[in-house]
C-alpha cells in the first residue's frame, strides 16, 4: 500500500518577505554560535575544561581518529613463536579485488605447515580498503586496524609495503 | 618658533597621516577578524600555522605571510589589457576609499597648551556630501578594472559593480536625507555635536539606520551584496589582477567597511560622545577617540557577522531591493520626517 505524504511548502508570510525579522533570527543564531564557542576556546585555552570550540582535528600534531571500525592500513600477524602466520595459500592475492597484494611462496621448513611466503607486498597505493584480504584469510594472518591512517609517500614505489614493514619488524622509510 | 607652533602648522598633515594609518592597518587586521571570526562562528580553528620563531600570535602571523605574498607575486597583465587603465583601477578604487576616512571625526575640540587642536582630519562644511561622493567615485576603480582586463567575466563583474553600487548610492543619500534634515547641518562634526545635546540618531531615525545599514553594506561590495566578485560564477571584475593590485582590490573593500561603520558611528551612534560625560582635556581627547574607535569596531563586527550569516542574492532580488523597497522606504521616511519637524516647529 502506497500512501502520499503531502509536504507543505513554508508560507511566505509577511515576516519572510519584510526579511528583517529573519535575518534577526539568523543573526541571533549566529552570534550564539560565535560567543559560546568563544568562550569554549578561552577556558580550553586557560586549561578550565577539556573541550575546544572547534571540531578541528589538527592531524600531524595530534593523531587522527576515525571510528573505532574503520579499515585502513594493513598488518601481518606472527605465530607465539615470531615467525608469520601467513601460509602463502593465495586466498587473500586472489580476492583481492584490487590486485594490490603480490605473494611469492616457498617451503616451509615447519612440516606442519606446507608454504609460507617468501616476500608479502601490498601496493596501498592500489588498495580500496575493502577488507576481503582480512575476510579470505583462513589462518587469521592478515588484520586492518583502525587509525593507522600515516601511509602517505612522495612516489608510487613508496606506496609499496613489504613483509617486513608489513610485519612490523622494520618501520617504513622512504627511499632515497 | 616654538615646538608647539611647528606642530600647530603640521598639525592636519599629522592628522590625515594617522586616519589613512588607521585606515590600513585596521583593514589589514580586518582580513584576520574576517578568517578567525568566521572560524570560531562555524566551529572551526581558523588560520594557525604561519609562526616566526615559533611565534603565532594566535594566527595574525599568517597575515604577515599573506602581505610578503601579495608583495612578492608576479605582476601579471593579460595581452588584450589595456595597461594604463588596468595599472590605474587598483590605485582610483583604494585611493578615493581611503580619502573618505580623512574627513571622519574621529573626536572633537580638544584643548592643549593654550591652543585648540580639532581631531578631524578635514574639516569641512559639507563633509557628508564630500565622504558619499567619494565613496561613489570608487566605483569608476570598479568598471576601469573591468573594461581594462580585457576578459569577459572582468566585464560582467564589472557591469555588476557599476548597476549595483550606483543603485545603492542613490538609496544611501536618500536614507540619509532625513537625518540630514533634523541634524540641519551637512558638517559631520556639527551632527555629532547636535547629538551629544539631543539623542543620538539612531532613536531618531532607527528606519533610517537599518536603511542606511542595508544600502551601505551594498555599497561596499561584501557579502550577501558581494555579486560584482561574485567568486563562484564569475571570480568578478579583478579576476584578471594578481599580486599587489588585487591586494589592493580586497583592501578596498575592508576600507569601505571602515568608512561604512564611520559613517553610521558619527551620524547614528553619537560619533566621538560618551553618554553623561563630557570630555575634556588631554585624557578627554583620548577618551573621545577611544569611544570613537570603540564603536567602530563594534560595528564592523556587526558587519562581518552579517556578511557570514546571509547567503548571497540573486542579481535582480538585488536591484529589486534597492529600486522597489530600500529607495521607496526611504523616500517614505525622509517624508514622514520633514512633515514630524514641520509639525514641532509650527505647532
Amino acid at each position: 500500500m502506497i500512501s502520499v505524504t503531502t509536504v507543505r511548502r513554508p508560507a511566505r508570510t509577511l515576516f519572510v518577505q519584510i526579511y528583517f525579522v529573519e535575518i534577526f533570527k539568523g543573526l541571533m543564531i549566529t552570534f550564539r554560535h560565535f560567543f559560546v564557542n568563544l568562550a569554549k576556546h578561552a577556558l580550553y585555552a586557560v586549561g578550565l575544561s577539556k573541550e575546544s570550540g572547534a571540531v578541528t582535528i589538527q592531524f600531524p600534531d595530534v593523531p587522527a581518529m576515525l571510528g573505532l571500525r574503520a579499515r585502513t592500513r594493513h598488518r601481518l600477524l606472527k605465530r607465539e613463536d615470531g615467525t608469520p602466520r601467513c601460509t602463502a595459500c593465495m586466498c587473500c592475492e586472489t580476492i583481492c579485488p584490487a590486485k594490490c597484494i603480490h605473494i611469492v611462496a616457498e617451503d616451509s621448513p615447519d612440516v606442519r605447515v606446507e608454504k609460507r611466503a617468501k616476500s608479502f607486498d601490498i601496493d596501498l597505493g592500489l588498495c580500496v580498503f575493502c577488507g576481503y584480504c582480512v575476510e579470505a584469510c583462513p589462518v587469521d594472518a592478515i588484520h586492518m586496524d583502525a587509525n593507522r591512517v600515516e601511509l602517505s609517500a612522495y612516489s608510487r614505489k613508496d606506496m609499496i609495503w613489504n613483509m617486513q614493514e608489513l610485519l612490523g619488524d622494520k618501520k617504513k622509510e622512504p627511499s632515497s | 618658533m616654538s615646538p608647539i607652533d611647528i606642530l600647530a602648522k603640521l598639525w592636519p598633515l599629522i592628522l590625515v597621516a594617522s586616519a589613512l594609518g588607521f585606515g590600513l592597518n585596521l583593514a589589514g587586521l580586518l582580513a584576520y577578524a574576517e578568517r578567525k571570526q568566521s572560524a570560531i562562528m562555524q566551529d572551526r580553528i581558523g588560520a594557525n600555522r604561519a609562526s616566526i620563531l615559533g611565534f603565532k600570535l594566535w594566527g595574525l602571523v599568517t597575515m604577515v605571510a599573506d602581505a610578503i605574498k601579495m608583495f612578492t607575486k608576479e605582476d601579471f597583465i593579460p595581452k588584450g589589457a589595456n595597461k594604463t587603465l588596468h595599472a590605474i583601477a587598483p590605485v582610483v578604487s583604494l585611493g578615493f576609499a581611503l580619502l573618505c576616512l580623512a574627513a571622519l571625526p574621529f573626536g572633537g575640540m580638544v584643548e592643549f597648551a593654550g591652543r585648540t587642536w580639532s581631531l578631524q582630519p578635514i574639516e569641512s562644511p559639507v563633509g557628508l556630501l564630500f565622504v558619499l561622493a567619494m565613496l561613489g567615485l570608487g566605483v569608476h576603480g570598479v568598471m576601469m578594472a573591468g573594461f581594462a582586463s580585457g576578459s569577459n567575466y572582468g566585464l560582467l563583474g564589472g557591469l555588476r559593480g557599476a548597476a549595483q553600487m550606483v543603485s545603492y548610492e542613490v538609496c544611501m543619500a536618500a536614507t540619509l536625507a532625513g537625518l540630514v534634515f533634523i541634524y540641519g547641518t551637512l558638517d559631520l562634526q556639527q551632527a555629532v555635536l547636535w547629538q551629544g545635546r539631543h539623542v543620538w540618531g539612531i532613536c531618531v531615525q532607527p528606519l533610517g539606520f537599518l536603511l542606511f545599514l542595508t544600502a551601505g553594506a551594498a555599497e561596499t561590495k561584501r557579502a550577501p551584496f558581494d555579486l560584482p566578485e561574485g567568486e563562484s560564477e564569475i571570480v568578478g571584475y579583478f579576476v584578471e589582477y594578481s599580486g599587489m593590485k588585487m591586494g589592493m582590490f580586497m583592501m578596498t573593500d575592508f576600507v569601505e567597511s571602515i568608512v561604512l561603520a564611520g559613517l553610521i558611528t558619527t551620524l547614528f551612534l553619537g560619533g566621538w560622545q560618551i553618554p553623561f560625560y563630557t570630555p575634556a582635556g588631554l585624557i578627554g581627547g583620548a577618551l573621545m577617540l577611544a569611544s570613537f574607535v570603540g564603536k567602530v569596531l563594534l560595528v564592523l563586527f556587526v558587519l562581518m557577522q552579517i556578511r557570514w550569516t546571509l547567503p548571497r542574492f540573486r542579481f535582480d532580488q538585488l536591484l529589486h531591493l534597492g529600486w522597489k523597497n530600500v529607495l521607496p522606504l526611504a523616500l517614505l521616511n525622509f517624508l514622514a520626517t520633514i512633515w514630524l519637524v514641520y509639525a514641532r516647529t509650527h505647532s
